[in-house]
């Protein structure tokens, strides 16, 4: 339900721009947090905060992908599928996880934790097959791994991204993408492993950009 | 002579919790700030003009060009948005460098907009990044609580407020008139230009839309001058960038060097392909940008050098295959991304990459005749250059370039039924069992 609460803080989104309207993509994310999906009743606040109509907030609402018009559960699983990740045993993945939870894309298990949706590239190809929950990375996964992962997710298992902090619900994530930050920024290490490697090797041989050089009068 | 590698931008990323502001000023964070609030911003553009900094983003554009193309004299407020939507397939260094070090960003940031003269800026980060898009809200935070961002920033007279944006899931808004449209509250699809967003672009106003590598190369290029920053790289290309190694090396990962550095070089570094393996195919700048193969391994990688090969250097995504890999089913699953991320605005690309989708498909299931690949050829040639932005010129690219360099492939699939390659073979995992 869309309460006043709510109406407040979407409104705080709108007061961040210039021009209200820029608020919309947040005030989405907000309505998903609340709701677990986009509501017609939550278009309609948007709708009206923003003064433009209920047709303008569906056709934007429609157009991005995060947006889901069918309740997602507790966790979002995507798994990308797209070439590099693919390849690399990402279709493989996919397949085992719609053989395990008895569900297609974008569908959503019976009890309601999870939903599997294969994504495209996720800006972590080093980490190939990469794997999403709720958005945390999920890196370097197999099919065997990626069973273990939503089991746990089922049983309520804490589960934590391989380069950031526990996951939260999805609901909760949402909230965070709205612009009202939790208080996990500080959790996980600074980078991956994958992240490190170039600057590992520099180490090693000393290899340095020119003005440390010159520093040390070398 | 440069380092082989130069770690700039990834320097910090090992050090501990480098995300925080005490680490970040620890080893001299925000010192750029008060040597560009010393300089006239006109002085700050011509530093930037003069390091021969080249957007990272993928198009190569001048960035200090860029910021010259704002018409100070237009009364109507100036603007910065950032471009964090990185989603070209194979493009992963803007998403660790704001994980790791989001300080490095938001102090460029501040002396861009110093340059430029805007008072407001917007970190557009793609939504699916959750742990991103709170290390770069707590940096901000920070940043205002030190008194980095806000009014009379180190009592130098200039104000600014940043503004950190999620996106919802589209690659389109990576393009920068998209991108402006999602920032708007609307759906995001390019606009025609011009007039360029340097002119009218957020709200109609002056607008310069930088990659976060190029402004997070910024306060580099005043703490050490330009002519340090030049000194890396190559003739027209100056300067280090982050260059993204996946698939099927031994090492995968971020390498910063100077640009001209060689897959070669780079391959080696990385330990090599994948054991009992060789390279079969690369993208040297994200799947938008032709494939090349092992005859490229010498080619530099810079502006200049990957363009004079057929291809693009774009943003230093350097995806590697090697030789389990069928390149009609990689070229098919691009192709089906493409299809998916069109906007739907241009008539060619909307209806074009659904096209593409068909033939290819059918090709990877061996079923049509050779003269099919021709008609896949005149698609994208009916494709290219025919739409507002650059997505379907992308779409193509993997298309055109897989058949000039294997042919012979798509031929194989027609002659044997089907793909004569096992999928199992080219994973991660196949190593471990199955013998790929």
């Amino acid at each position: 339900m869309i309460d006043d609460k709510t109406r407040g803080e979407l409104r705080e989104i709108a007061a961040r721009y210039p021009e209200p309207r820029s608020g919309l993509l947040p005030m989405l994310h907000l309505v998903q947090s609340v709701e677990g999906r986009v509501t017609p009743e939550g278009i309609e606040a948007c709708a009206e905060i923003l003064g433009i109509s209920a047709a303008d907030v569906s056709g934007v609402a429609t157009f991005y992908t995060m947006y889901k018009r069918r309740p997602v559960g507790d966790y979002h699983v995507g798994v990308c599928t797209n070439t590099l990740c693919a390849v690399m045993g990402g279709d493989a993945i996919f397949e085992r996880l719609k053989d395990h939870l008895g569900v297609g894309n974008d569908e959503t298990t019976e009890d309601g934790r999870i939903t599997l949706e294969h994504v495209e590239c996720n800006a972590a190809c080093d980490y190939a097959p990469v794997m999403m929950v709720n958005w945390e990375f999920m890196d370097n996964q197999t099919p065997e791994s990626a069973v273990q992962l939503v089991d746990d997710l089922r049983e309520g298992n804490e589960v934590r991204s391989t380069r950031g902090p526990r996951v939260v619900t999805w609901r909760e994530a949402e909230r965070v993408l709205a612009g009202f930050p939790d208080d996990l920024a500080d959790e996980g290490p600074a980078a991956g492993p994958a992240s490190l490697v170039g600057l590992g090797i520099a180490r090693e041989h000393g290899w340095t950009a020119p003005d440390v050089r010159q520093g040390e009068g070398k | 002579m440069t380092d082989t590698l130069t770690p700039v931008l990834t320097d910090n990323w090992g050090d501990d919790r480098s995300w925080t502001l005490a680490a970040y000023q620890a080893r001299g964070g925000y010192r750029a700030l008060d040597k560009a609030f010393a300089m006239d911003p006109g002085a700050v553009i011509e530093e930037v003009k003069d390091s021969g900094l080249r957007g990272r983003g993928g198009a190569g554009f001048p960035t200090g060009m860029k910021w010259g193309f704002i018409p100070q004299d237009n009364p109507k407020p100036k603007y910065l948005v950032v471009n964090a939507d990185e989603s070209e397939p194979g493009t992963c260094k803007d998403i660790p460098l704001m994980m790791a070090s989001p300080h490095t960003l938001v102090e460029g940031v501040i002396i861009s907009s110093y340059a430029i003269r805007a008072n407001k800026a917007f970190i557009y980060i793609r939504g699916e990044v959750l742990h991103v898009i709170r290390r770069v809200q707590r940096a901000v935070q920070e940043a205002y609580e030190a008194g980095h961002l806000g009014r009379d920033i180190h009592g130098s007279g200039f104000d600014l407020d940043v503004v950190v944006h999620a996106g919802a899931g589209a690659y389109i808004c990576g393009e920068e008139t998209a991108l402006l449209e999602g920032l708007e509250g609307r759906r995001g699809q390019p606009r025609l230009r011009p007039p360029f967003p340097a002119v009218a672009g957020l709200y109609a106003s002056p607008t310069v839309i930088n990659n976060v590598e190029s402004i997070a190369s910024v306060p580099s290029i005043i703490e050490h001058g330009h002519q340090w920053f030049a000194s890396m790289g190559t003739e027209k290309s100056k300067g280090f960038g982050i260059f993204s190694l996946s698939g099927h090396v031994q090492k995968p990962g971020q390498y910063e060097a100077p640009l001209g550095i060689t897959l070669r070089t780079l391959i080696e570094l990385a330990g090599g392909i994948r054991e009992g393996h060789e390279l079969k195919f690369w993208t040297p700048g994200g799947s938008s940008t032709p494939l090349l193969t092992a005859e490229h391994l010498d080619v530099p990688l810079d502006f200049e050098g990957v363009g004079a090969a057929g291809s693009m250097l774009g943003t230093r995504a350097l995806q590697i295959f090697d030789d389990t890999t069928c390149v009609v089913r990689a070229t098919l699953r691009w192709t089906e991304f493409y299809k998916h991320e069109s906007c739907g605005k241009c008539t060619p690309c909307r209806e074009g990459t659904w096209w593409l989708v068909q033939t290819l498909s059918a090709l990877e299931r061996g079923q049509g005749s050779e003269d099919d690949l021709d008609v896949l050829l005149d698609q994208c040639d009916n494709i290219l250059g025919r739409s507002f932005c650059a997505l379907a010129d992308g779409a193509v690219s993997p298309i055109a370039s897989s058949i000039q360099y294997f042919r012979d492939e798509y031929v194989a699939h027609l002659t044997d039924g089907g793909c004569p390659f096992d999928p199992a073979a080219s994973t991660l995992f196949a190593a471990e069992g199955a013998n790929a």
